[in-house]
Parts: C-alpha cells; sequence; structure tokens
C-alpha cells in the first residue's frame, strides 16, 4: 500500500468510528425500550428529529449552541417520552387484542404524526444550522510536524463523537450503579421476578421510555451540526437503530455500543471503496449478513463467552 | 400472621383454586404440599399478588394484601422466594441482593443485611462478583434465599426451593429454612417433597385439585395413611 492508500483507509476509519459513536447513542435508546417492554420503537428517529428541531429553533432563535442544546432537548424528549409511554403505551398495553405487537403499531403511528406535524409547522425544507466551526478541522501535522502521513479531524464530529461517549458513560454509570439502574435492568431480565422484589414495573417502563427518547433527542443535537435536518429524516434513522439493534442482539447494552460502531465503520467503508450512494446498500448487506450468521447478535458472543456456553 | 381467607382463583374462565383458607401464625413452618397441578404454587402467586383472588380475602399482619399495589408487598415484610429460582442472571450476585433490599428500612440497612447473608452463605461471599447465571443450582439458590432475607421479611414463603436440587443439595436447603425460622421468621413453604418439607413444618395443609383436603401437624400427617399412601409411597 502506498502512503496515499493508507492515509485514505486511516481517515475512513476514523470517519467511521466518530459515526459509529453517534449510531451507538441512537442505538442505545431503542435497545433499552427494547429491553424492558420487548417493543421496537418505530418512532425512536422521528423522536430524534423533534431533538434536532428543538436544537434548530434554540440556535436560530436565541443563537444557543447546538452542543448546549443538549441540556434542553435531553430532558425535553425525556418529559415527551415520558408522556408518549403513559398516555399512549400504556393504555394499549391494557388492551386485549388480536394482534400481540399493537404497541410496535402505535409508535408507527406516533412517528408518522410527529414528522406530519413537523412538515404543518416547519415546512418540508432541508435547514442547517450554521455554526461557525462547521469546516474546521484538526490536522495531524499540527501535532506532529514530520508525520509520513496527513490525517484530518473534523472538529463539530470529534466534538460530537466525545459528547456521545460521555453520553454513554453517564448511562452506564447509571444502569450500573444506582437502584433504579439496577431496577431497569432488573426488569428487562425478569419482569415478574423485579415485581416480586418491589419494583414498581409501570413505573420503570415509563422511565425506560423516557430516558430512549432523551438518548435519541441528545443524538439529535449532536448530529445537528454535521448533517442536515428535514421532517421526514426520522425513518432513515429509526432503521439505522433498528439495524443496530439487530446487531447488538436484542437489549443488550454493550451489543448496541459495539453494533453502532461497527455499522459506522462499515457505511465509511462502503463509501469510501464503492461509492457515497452506497452506504445504505452496506447497512442492509451487514442487516441480513447478521439475521443468517448471527441471529443473536453481538450479545449472544458476549453471552457465549461469559456462560461458557 | 397470614390468613387466607376462601379465595378462589381463575386462570381466565377456568378455576384452579377453589375455596382455599388456611393461616400462618408467627413464628411457625407452615408446608402448603399437594400433587403437581394442585393448585399450591397458584395459591402462593395469589398471596404475592401476581394473581389476584376473584373471591375472597388475604389479610396480611392486618392488611388486606389483595387490594394493594403487589409491588408494595416487601416492604410490608412479605417476600417470596419463587420457583426456579428466577435470578437475574446477566447481574452478579451481589447485585442480585441489592435487589431484594430497595425499600425502606431494608434498603437502610443492605449493607449490614448482606454480611449477616454472607455468613449464611459463605460461598455467596467468594462469590460475589460473579454472574448468578454463571452458578451451580444449589449456589442459585442460595441467592435466591438470601435475595428474599435481604428485604428483611416478617414472612418468608419458598415456592418449590429444592426443584432441580441434587438430594444432598436439597437436605442444605433444608437445614436453611430451619435456621431462618429460628432467626425469628416465619416460614411458608409450598413443596412437592412432601417428607422433608412434613419433617420440618410446625403444620402443613395438603392441597388436591384446588381445595385444602387435609390439614394438621407435620408430624401427624406425616402417619396419616392417606399421605403415606398418596405421597410418601410408603
Amino acid at each position: 500500500m502506498t502512503s496515499v492508500q493508507i492515509e485514505v483507509f486511516l481517515q475512513t476509519l476514523i470517519a467511521g468510528l466518530l459515526l459509529g459513536g453517534l449510531y451507538a447513542l441512537i442505538g442505545l435508546g431503542m435497545t433499552l425500550i427494547m429491553g424492558v417492554m420487548k417493543i421496537i420503537n418505530l418512532a425512536h428517529g422521528e423522536l430524534m428529529m423533534v431533538g434536532m428541531y428543538i436544537a434548530y429553533w434554540m440556535f436560530v432563535l436565541f443563537n444557543i449552541d447546538p452542543y448546549l442544546s443538549v441540556f434542553i432537548a435531553t430532558p425535553a424528549l425525556f418529559f415527551l417520552g415520558i408522556a408518549i409511554q403513559k398516555f399512549l403505551v400504556n393504555p394499549v398495553l391494557k388492551v386485549e387484542s388480536i394482534l400481540p405487537e399493537n404497541q410496535v403499531i402505535l409508535t408507527v403511528g406516533i412517528g408518522m404524526v410527529l414528522a406530519n406535524l413537523a412538515t404543518v409547522f416547519f415546512k418540508s425544507d432541508y435547514r442547517s444550522t450554521p455554526v461557525a466551526y462547521a469546516t474546521n478541522a484538526f490536522y495531524l501535522s499540527d501535532f506532529w510536524e514530520t508525520s509520513p502521513i496527513e490525517l484530518s479531524l473534523s472538529v463539530p464530529w470529534t466534538v460530537s463523537f466525545v459528547f456521545a461517549v460521555v453520553i454513554t458513560i453517564t448511562l452506564w454509570f447509571f444502569l450500573a450503579k444506582t437502584d433504579t439502574g439496577k431496577s431497569i435492568r432488573a426488569t428487562a431480565q425478569d419482569l415478574e421476578a423485579a415485581f416480586l422484589m418491589g419494583v414498581n414495573v409501570k413505573l420503570m417502563r415509563v422511565i425506560t421510555f423516557g430516558i430512549g427518547a432523551g438518548l435519541v433527542g441528545a443524538a439529535g443535537c449532536l448530529f445537528l451540526p454535521i448533517y442536515y435536518l428535514f421532517p421526514s429524516l426520522g425513518g432513515q434513522f429509526t432503521l439505522i437503530a433498528f439495524v443496530i439493534t439487530i446487531l447488538g442482539g436484542l437489549g443488550s447494552t454493550i451489543g448496541a455500543i459495539i453494533g453502532g460502531l461497527v455499522l459506522g465503520v462499515f457505511e465509511s467503508m462502503t463509501a469510501t471503496y464503492i461509492g457515497m450512494g452506497w452506504a445504505p446498500v452496506g447497512r442492509f448487506v451487514i442487516f441480513v449478513v447478521c439475521l443468517i450468521f448471527l441471529p443473536g447478535g453481538v450479545a449472544s458472543l458476549l453471552k457465549r463467552k461469559k456462560f461458557g456456553k | 400472621m397470614l390468613e387466607i381467607k376462601n379465595i378462589d382463583v381463575f386462570y381466565g374462565d377456568v378455576q384452579v383454586v377453589f375455596d382455599v383458607a388456611f393461616e400462618v401464625k408467627k413464628g411457625e413452618v407452615v408446608a402448603l404440599i399437594g400433587a403437581n397441578g394442585a393448585g399450591k404454587s397458584t395459591t402462593l402467586k395469589t398471596i404475592s399478588g401476581i394473581l389476584r383472588p376473584r373471591n375472597g380475602e388475604i389479610v396480611f399482619d392486618g392488611i388486606t394484601i389483595n387490594k394493594i399495589e403487589p409491588y408494595k408487598l416487601i416492604e410490608k415484610g412479605l417476600a417470596l422466594c419463587p420457583e426456579a429460582r428466577r435470578l437475574f442472571v446477566e447481574m452478579t450476585v451481589e447485585e442480585n441482593l441489592d435487589m431484594g433490599s430497595l425499600k425502606g428500612e431494608a434498603k437502610k440497612l443492605r449493607e449490614k443485611t448482606k454480611e449477616m447473608v454472607f455468613d449464611f452463605f459463605p460461598r455467596l461471599k467468594e462469590r460475589r462478583r460473579q454472574l448468578a447465571g454463571t452458578l451451580s443450582g444449589g449456589e442459585q439458590q442460595m441467592v435466591a434465599i438470601g435475595r428474599g432475607l435481604m428485604s428483611l421479611p416478617k414472612l418468608l414463603m419458598f415456592d418449590e426451593p429444592s426443584l432441580g436440587l441434587a438430594p444432598i443439595l436439597v437436605r442444605e436447603i433444608f437445614d436453611i429454612i430451619r435456621k431462618i425460622r429460628e432467626e425469628g421468621t416465619t416460614v411458608l413453604i409450598v413443596e412437592q417433597n412432601t417428607k422433608q418439607s412434613l419433617s420440618i413444618a410446625d403444620r402443613a395443609y395438603v392441597m388436591e385439585t384446588g381445595k385444602i383436603a387435609l390439614q394438621g401437624t407435620g408430624r401427624e400427617l406425616l402417619n396419616d395413611e392417606h399421605v403415606k399412601k398418596a405421597y410418601l409411597g410408603v
């Protein structure tokens, strides 16, 4: 390989990891909801779109940087998630129906309503936030003058990635160390046993939906400086989150992180070596391959290692 | 301490428990025995709030518990070691124990109770950081009992604690139950292992096809002709 080829490869890998970090954050929200509620939230991307619009209007109206909007959009989406679970999903859970997956269909409807409300209020224009640092980058040669190869790191991508990592670590800490976090994990593993231990399972469902929505809202803010925004962008991200959730193994948080990174790198590689337009194809190739050869996702590999089965 | 007043329990339209009434007094070990499908576990599930009785009443410590939110029972001092243990297999032993002490007094005394549980089961102390799913069946049962003890229960209920365990472990589990009782916890035990449970029980009830068929002290029932023939294979 020539040094140019190495440069391209490393640059692609870096871009993929940065994208993967953000993907992981989107996937985490969906996988948490999946774990506790046993349903796929098909309004996930639309919730992200709501988060992005919040950040967008904060920027346009009050000149608040999208990164600061993380602290506004995350709580806003948390409460939106709570409201959705409490007033829409929970009542549907109670109804005995022919279709056991009623709630999933409900989330599709919620997604449609959100996307169309956004079209009504904000028009279907493509928008983006012209932040000052949008095109800034760190260069390897700035730090190491005699470097044989040149790599660059886009400032907004890097900042978004760092935010995603910090949020992920905070989430891990919450799930591993607090009683509420443990109760959420317990509910996901064995609902009836959790209930016997005095866990208010209904409340855990509500909180989990809130956290899942909050996470994807944060991801929306992090995507805004590097992406553009339009009302129907949600569907695409719902699919991405779904692929990550399958790739990671349904309901597994570590799986979702690994799945997000794998997908990010894979998409980035397809874009560089096959062509920009092929990235979504790569996404579904990896999805199908995973379903055929690793139906339990990354989580099943981890489990095999942990339990020796 | 616990009074079951003529409960009827249904799964959908099918009635499985008919007019069952019994009581557990403070400090006793009471066994509920019977064949597979007699309605024992259903009765226990109804006491712990997973199922609701259609008729009748369950009173624990002066409170009608079939009217309150079932997840609040553990705070009132009523804990269940469920059938097949139902541990949180992807959590560590210690996290499983923490799950037993989420509320009130039990939460405040968590570390102290944990030490007590570890004194009870030294093997769990060695394995406190291990995932519960990686333990052997006997160890898992110890975690399940420990998790029940973590809530500082007044009444601890066991659903088939000996199920699936090797005979030597069965004896160990029954020894532990005896010890728990000596420490002052009232015990209600549901078992298919008739001989072992009758020998540790002060009183016992025999359930057949959803009804209480016989009752008496453990010794009386051990010598009862019907029990001998139907359950002890003598």
